[in-house]
């Protein structure tokens, strides 16, 4: 029997061979159109696109100075703002607990339950926390309620996933021991899973609720609250250097999120 | 007593991993059960518990059919079983407090045990045992924290905070250091004569299971092949457990039944 060396010879070695290589290549090519057929497909008006760079000068003249006369009402909204994503963050945490249950495969009680929760985190994953606050707008009417609901409903799929992931990932060992000396379901739970998913928990709920503070900030374009509603205003009528005002609250707001929540998750992970 | 009769276990549709399986334990004898990995000693101590559901026969311990079991009756039963694992299986992230209360969850009520809210005499016994093994200044510690002998202690005192009517140790040791292993042994034997309770323990260590139990049970591939005392396993009755292995015994078989 001849060695691999000797049937091909000893100087050519390639990584591909020649079918892969076609392969590869046609799989480039492929990528390629599509981009280009995406490019095609939109419709850019490069005039706009040229102009664009005297356009924002233009946009930052007329919105310097920035005007604070309503600053005290620009404030106050700002809190309601951190509100809407405080109790949507808390309320949505309470709520993603028994769906994270259900949906891990380890915990959920049988396949029912396990893809009614599953249908429930891909649901509210699915949509967008903007479509949710339209969508509450119309049922709630405009206003704080409809910006909590849309929210909570975003952040349920949201920590009821990672959650349920968690949930999944844990020793199974302790549970095991602990079914062993009696103890009920719920006892089990609260003893031998409930310790070893808490990090993730305040981990999750933290990151939801800073993530929440971003988005809470938009909705009130779409009516549903918050300081996005006075931007809406300002732009509308042309009232730059306020929408300026506000948007420099909103990146204050945002820097204030990220340091608190740094905090938090240092003191208590 | 646990007498345990025509005991079969059987994973899916292959070859039963307990195959007609008599035993029979009586007052507060330590017992060793010995044999080669898959010879289904793990299997045995998890029927015993339902931690594994048996396929078919009967265990009865102290005159209640433990099979039959179900739900809450299987859960009240369970807390007469007291259960030592190979891993300590011990919650990391609780304190060693908590781990040993964990002992009693079946009988506490579910508020009590969600707040911390332990009965006195629990609080009281927990100490106790703790003291007997030389582990009660960690009460507050974190599980993580301890060392594999000492986490393995508090897995011990769990199981005895059950006020079990027999114990079970799955390869108590197998996770120990030599010395530590044998300090273990030691005070497994030392907690069945104070507590007049029975004891059955897998393990490998043919040396500590001759030293520290008063009967061994040898096992292979299903079935008990070996019954005796320490004194009476000789090299011979080594050779018949330990040679061969699943495997071989299974490729034996075949060849028997052709």
């Amino acid at each position: 029997m001849s060695s691999i060396a000797e049937q091909f010879g000893r100087e050519d070695w390639t990584r591909h061979t020649p079918k892969q290589k076609a392969r590869r290549f046609g799989t480039f090519a492929a990528c390629a159109a599509a981009i280009a057929w995406a490019l095609t497909s939109i419709e850019v008006i490069w005039a706009w696109v040229w102009d664009s760079p005297e356009q924002m000068g233009d946009l930052f003249g007329r919105m310097y100075p920035p005007d604070p006369t309503n600053l005290g009402a620009i404030l106050r909204v700002l809190l309601e703002t951190v509100n809407i994503a405080t109790i949507a963050t808390a309320i949505a945490v309470i709520m993603s607990l028994p769906v994270a249950y259900i949906a891990a495969q380890n915990t959920t009680p049988n396949r029912a339950t396990l893809w009614i929760g599953r249908l429930i985190l891909v649901t509210s994953r699915s949509v967008n926390t903007i479509i949710w606050a339209l969508l509450f707008v119309a049922i709630f009417g405009p206003g704080v309620l409809a910006g909590i609901v849309a929210i909570m409903f975003r952040s349920i799929g949201f920590i009821g996933k990672l959650l349920g992931e968690a949930i999944e990932e844990i020793d199974k060992r302790p549970v095991e021991a602990l079914e062993a000396t009696g103890a009920s379901r719920f006892k089990v739970i609260a003893y031998a899973i409930v310790p070893q998913v808490m990090p993730t928990f305040w981990a999750v709920s933290i990151l939801r609720w800073d993530i929440n503070l971003r988005e809470s900030t938009v909705l009130g374009l779409v009516g549903a609250g918050g300081i996005g509603i006075i931007l809406q205003g300002a732009i509308d009528t042309f009232n730059w250097p306020e929408a300026a005002t506000v948007l420099i609250a909103i990146l204050v707001l945002v820097i204030l999120g990220e340091i608190v929540s740094a905090f938090l998750r240092r003191r208590i992970l | 007593m646990l007498k345990i009769t025509d005991l079969v276990k059987r994973y899916g549709g292959g070859d039963p991993v307990l195959k007609n399986l008599d035993l029979t334990i009586e007052g507060e004898s330590v017992v060793s059960i010995i044999g080669s990995s898959g010879a289904g000693k793990s299997t045995l101590l998890r029927c015993i518990n339902r931690l594994v559901e048996p396929t078919s026969g009967s265990i009865v311990l102290n005159g209640t059919e433990l099979t039959a079991l179900r739900g809450a009756k299987l859960r009240e039963a369970r807390r007469k079983i007291g259960m030592v694992f190979q891993g300590f299986n011990l919650v990391d992230r609780l304190t060693v407090m908590e781990n040993v209360q964990s002992g009693r969850l079946g009988y506490i009520s579910t508020w009590s045990a969600i707040m911390r809210r332990y009965p006195k005499e629990d609080i009281r016994r927990a100490y106790e045992l703790m003291e007997r093994v030389g582990i009660a200044h960690y009460a507050n510690t974190r599980a993580d924290q301890l060392s594999g002998g000492e986490r393995q202690r508090v897995g011990v005192v769990r199981a005895l905070m059950q006020q079990p009517d027999i114990l079970l140790a799955d390869e108590p040791t197998a996770s120990l250091d030599p010395k530590t292993s044998e300090q273990i042994m030691g005070l497994l034997r030392d907690l069945a004569g104070e507590l007049k309770l029975p004891v059955i323990i897998n393990i490998h260590n043919v040396t500590e299971a001759k030293e520290y139990t008063d009967r061994i049970v040898g096992m292979r591939y299903g079935r008990i092949i070996f019954d005796d005392t320490p004194a009476q396993l000789d090299q011979d009755a080594m050779d018949r457990i330990y040679s061969g292995s699943p495997h071989a015994d299974r490729a034996e078989q075949t060849v028997a039944a052709q």
